[in-house]
């Protein structure tokens, strides 16, 4: 069921007209087409970067893993992946409310869509809750390198000494993974949050849903990021050592 | 009907109303620091570049001097150090880096594509934002101790062993990375949706492609120098991290994402202006840019290959003969594209009817340090010529002769070829010319003899050196107060031009291109009516006034 | 700015398919398989999901082809760093080093 078949040319004009009068085409851009193309070439413009700043730390995992491979599995096994894929769960869910959201949105059920978005907001807030708690999981058994890490546990677990400032180096990876991972999450459910209120108030319509869209984006790039997480720090170890 | 006479009463003198221009539409101070409008952002920006180039300048004035003895003496070895540091940090990242984009790019960019402003004004504002907070904050942690580990922050010891104010710097840095970047994303959204109607990519200005090709070098490239700063943050306040040997970590780990960022940036210091320099060339030469599309292409060609050379500032660093060998055939690769612009400006100068007007003097000037500058660079591309030049003043001399003889030299003709455009005032035709010579001479006599010393051994980053060099640096030193004179004439004859000049009319220099179709200064929305756009650029050879007997 | 609107039901066919692909991922990891193949079994389901959560959710599969050229640079560029970066680890020690290595 798409706006095409609901109304007349004639309806649409006179709606999508109405909706220009509420909402301010910025003075730089002729049209609101123009706009929205702009603003939808921005965000990915900015995801491509954002696929850089990640990408660095993807490329230099990788790197270490190349040279140490051993005592990375060793380490990843040591991950808690029930807490990891769950949180993949959440966000697998919360990228599904948000472009539902967007969708609800362009048929101007602005009330779904709200809804839609905070509970987006709400899986995000619950992901973060979820790591929080393997955060302090992780500290609780010494995988903290520098603050609380025990080299014992891991030449008992079968590794060389050598190989232990290794396990410390790919657990620098997690934490800053993570934690980078983390924070862009934080700054995202700010923005849905707000989206939120936005379309509660009925602020975006049919012919006007570029911010939704844009937060969108940004939303689904946050989730691509910890597909590829869950498997390079989770799962690389779990085969030899029979799971955690 | 009463008979009296009326007293002649005098005729009121009618007032023009002043033309609105982007200068008086609105006045104050908040007018300027909460403006949306990309011409006064572009010139906010001149003013902060201007002040970061004469510090980074004054740093190295000092080093210069220390360096006339040869036992150095002038300041302590670890202040020299802090130096040329400063000097480093603060002419890459806050005068090279944003100078062209953000001052000529941002005022111009719009006006030549016939648009109101850039795609996104407000993030305008904030790139200029995090420039001055990041300069802000740079400049206070160089100020209050320094930072002595050079530009380049080679890990391990910028990690674990200077004593100096390293994070804060490099924080500084990571928050002016944003700053570019963001210019990089408005720059490459507006040219894709602001274009004016008829106006497709093979009718844009040289300068809008160089600026484009930029602005996509930034986008790419600056995530991961920002990443790699964080990363070495990280590592030098918890003394844990990636880079860390102790930990298994490659210190030359560091080097590569640094250089994977830094080389490219050096492209995204030259390729606008390269733009620059095609603009003002066809326009004195009264000529057609010669080999337009391979002009344009070869600006993509030098973003593109500009990305896979970046190991060759590391080939004695401890990398792979394997990958020394592929990154020193990329090298010289990457010259084949500079080269064709060579060729292109100099068959553009070839029977075109030349007036050695300013810009146009600047941009001479330009086209030779540049090409002599790159030439050398095919020198360091060799393994073999690098084993022997590496860390010494041949390096310092081959950069510095494309960034001061070839960027700085492009930049001045620009801001000489558009200040009429950006005032509505001419400035004084002898002092430009003058300084344009002084300027060159300077820079011969500062840069050339640091080719010989450097072959012949002189280390870069020493405070002392054998006496033997003694004359050379001596030479380099007097040449570099000639060009510090040249510098700061335009300090004196460009805003005297603005206040005192000829009214210059909307295109003194009778140059195509929509920026010269409106009025000088330009009405904050650049353009009475959106412009259709039915020609190519650089038509010259139809310029009627010169046909003419 | 008409761009095609994808149904509800293909949203949600979308997400079943992620979820059964994110536990198969952590199934495989149980599996015993050789080091490279392990991880690159992993990495490759991620890739498969990563490109539905694109093509569908990021409606890439309407998108302009600037769209998709900016998500093919921004992969290839990071593949440069990777690549080229590789170069000089994979080759360490090899045969010959720099002279003084």
């Amino acid at each position: 069921m798409s706006l095409d078949t609901l109304f007349t040319d004639n309806e649409r004009e006179l709606f999508e007209y109405s909706m220009l009068k509420r909402h301010r085409l910025e003075e730089q851009f002729e049209n609101l087409e123009q706009q929205t193309h702009a603003a939808s070439t921005a965000m990915w413009v900015f995801l491509a970067t954002e696929v850089m700043f990640f990408g660095t730390l993807f490329v230099t995992l990788a790197i270490y893993r190349l040279l140490y491979g051993e005592a990375f599995e060793h380490a990843s096994s040591r991950m808690n992946w029930i807490i990891g894929g769950t949180n993949t769960i959440v966000l697998l869910i919360s990228s599904c409310t948000i472009v539902l959201a967007l969708h609800f949105t362009r048929l101007g059920q602005n009330r779904k869509a709200a809804w839609l978005l905070a509970t987006t907001a709400a899986l995000g807030l619950l992901f973060l809750v979820l790591k929080g708690t393997e955060y302090y999981g992780d500290w609780r058994e010494n995988l903290l390198p520098g603050w609380k890490f025990d080299a014992h546990e891991w030449t008992r677990g079968g590794l060389s000494e050598d190989q232990v400032p290794h396990v410390k180096l790919f657990l620098v990876f997690y934490w800053v993974m993570t934690a980078f991972h983390g924070l862009h999450v934080t700054g995202g459910i700010v923005a849905v949050g707000i989206i939120a209120v936005l379309a509660a108030r009925g602020h975006f319509s049919p012919a006007y849903y570029s911010p939704v869209d844009v937060v969108a984006l940004y939303w689904h790039f946050v989730d691509v990021v910890w597909i590829f997480l869950l498997p390079m720090l989770y799962l690389s170890g779990t085969h030899t050592l029979g799971g955690s | 009907m009463s008979t009296a006479v009326l007293e002649p009463q005098p005729m009121p003198i009618p007032q023009t109303p002043a033309r609105s221009t982007y200068l008086n539409v609105a006045h104050g101070t908040l007018s300027w620091l909460l403006t949306k409008d990309h011409k006064r952002i572009a010139l906010m920006f001149l003013a902060a570049v201007t002040v970061m180039f004469f510090i980074g300048g004054f740093a190295i004035t000092i080093v210069r001097l220390n360096l006339m003895d040869p036992e150095g003496g002038l300041v302590e070895a670890d202040t020299y150090n802090r130096l040329f540091t400063l000097h480093g940090v603060v002419m890459v990242w806050f005068f090279l880096v944003p100078v062209v984009p953000s001052v000529l790019g941002n005022f111009f960019l719009p006006m030549m594509i016939g648009a109101k402003d850039l795609a996104m004004p407000r993030l305008n504002l904030l790139s200029f934002y995090l420039y001055m907070i990041g300069a802000a904050w740079t400049l206070y942690a160089m100020l209050a101790g320094g930072v002595d580990t050079g530009w380049t922050f080679y890990t391990p010891y910028s990690t674990h062993s200077s004593h100096y104010n390293v994070v804060p710097t490099m924080i500084g840095i990571v928050i002016a990375g944003f700053s570019s970047m963001f210019t990089g994303l408005n720059f490459v959204v507006t040219v894709h949706w602001m274009r004016a109607p008829g106006l497709t990519w093979f009718r844009l200005p040289i300068f809008v492609w160089t600026l484009y090709a930029t602005s996509l070098i930034l986008l790419l490239a600056t995530p991961v120098l920002a990443m790699a700063l964080l990363l070495a943050v990280i590592e030098r306040l918890w003394q844990i991290g990636i880079f860390d040997p102790a930990l298994g970590g490659d210190a030359l780990l560091f080097q590569h994402l640094f250089w994977f960022y830094s080389h490219p940036a050096v492209y995204v210091m030259i390729l606008p202006g390269m733009g620059v320099v095609s603009e003002i060339i066809p326009c004195f030469a009264r000529k057609k840019l010669f080999g337009y599309t391979f002009v344009c292409y070869s600006s993509f060609g030098i973003a593109a290959l500009g990305f896979l050379v970046w190991a060759h500032h590391m080939f004695v660093a401890g990398i792979s003969a394997y990958a020394a060998l592929i990154f020193s055939s990329l090298s010289f690769l990457v010259a084949v594209p500079s080269a064709i612009k060579v060729f292109n400006w100099t068959a553009t100068l070839y029977k075109g009817s030349v007036a050695f007007e300013t810009p146009m003097l600047f941009s001479l000037g330009f086209v030779a340090l540049f090409t002599a500058g790159g030439l050398t660079g095919l020198f360091l591309a060799c393994l073999g010529f690098d084993m022997h030049v590496h860390d010494t003043y041949f390096v310092i001399a081959h950069f510095h002769f494309i960034m001061v003889g070839g960027m700085v030299m492009a930049y001045m003709g620009g801001l000489h070829y558009w200040w009429p455009k950006i005032t509505g005032r001419m400035y004084s035709q002898f002092w430009s010319r003058l300084c344009a010579i002084i300027l060159f001479v300077g820079f011969f006599f500062t840069f050339l003899p640091q080719f010989i010393v450097g072959y012949n051994g002189m280390p870069r980053r020493y405070h002392r050196y054998v006496p033997e060099f003694q004359v050379w640096n001596v030479m380099s030193t007097a040449g570099a107060s000639i060009l510090g004179v040249g510098y700061v004439l335009p300090l004196v004859y460009l805003p005297l031009g603005f206040k005192y000049g000829k009214l210059a009319g909307p295109n003194p220099w009778r140059a195509t291109g929509l920026e010269w179709q409106t009025p000088s200064p330009p009405p904050k929305d650049n353009f009475e009516q959106t412009p259709v756009v039915l020609r190519d650029p650089y038509l010259y050879h139809l310029d009627k006034a010169q046909n003419e007997p | 700015m008409a761009e095609p609107m994808v149904s509800v039901r293909t949203y949600l066919i979308v997400l079943a398919a992620l979820i059964v692909l994110t536990i198969a991922t952590v199934a495989i990891s149980f599996v015993p398989l050789e080091g490279a193949w392990h991880i690159g079994a992993g990495v490759g389901i991620a890739i498969v999901k990563a490109g539905l959560v694109g093509l569908f959710f990021m409606h890439l599969i309407h998108s302009p082809n600037l769209i998709r050229l900016c998500v093919l640079v921004a992969f290839m560029w990071l593949g440069i760093l990777g690549v080229l970066s590789f170069s000089d680890y994979l080759t360490r020690g090899e045969f010959f080093s720099m002279p003084g290595h």
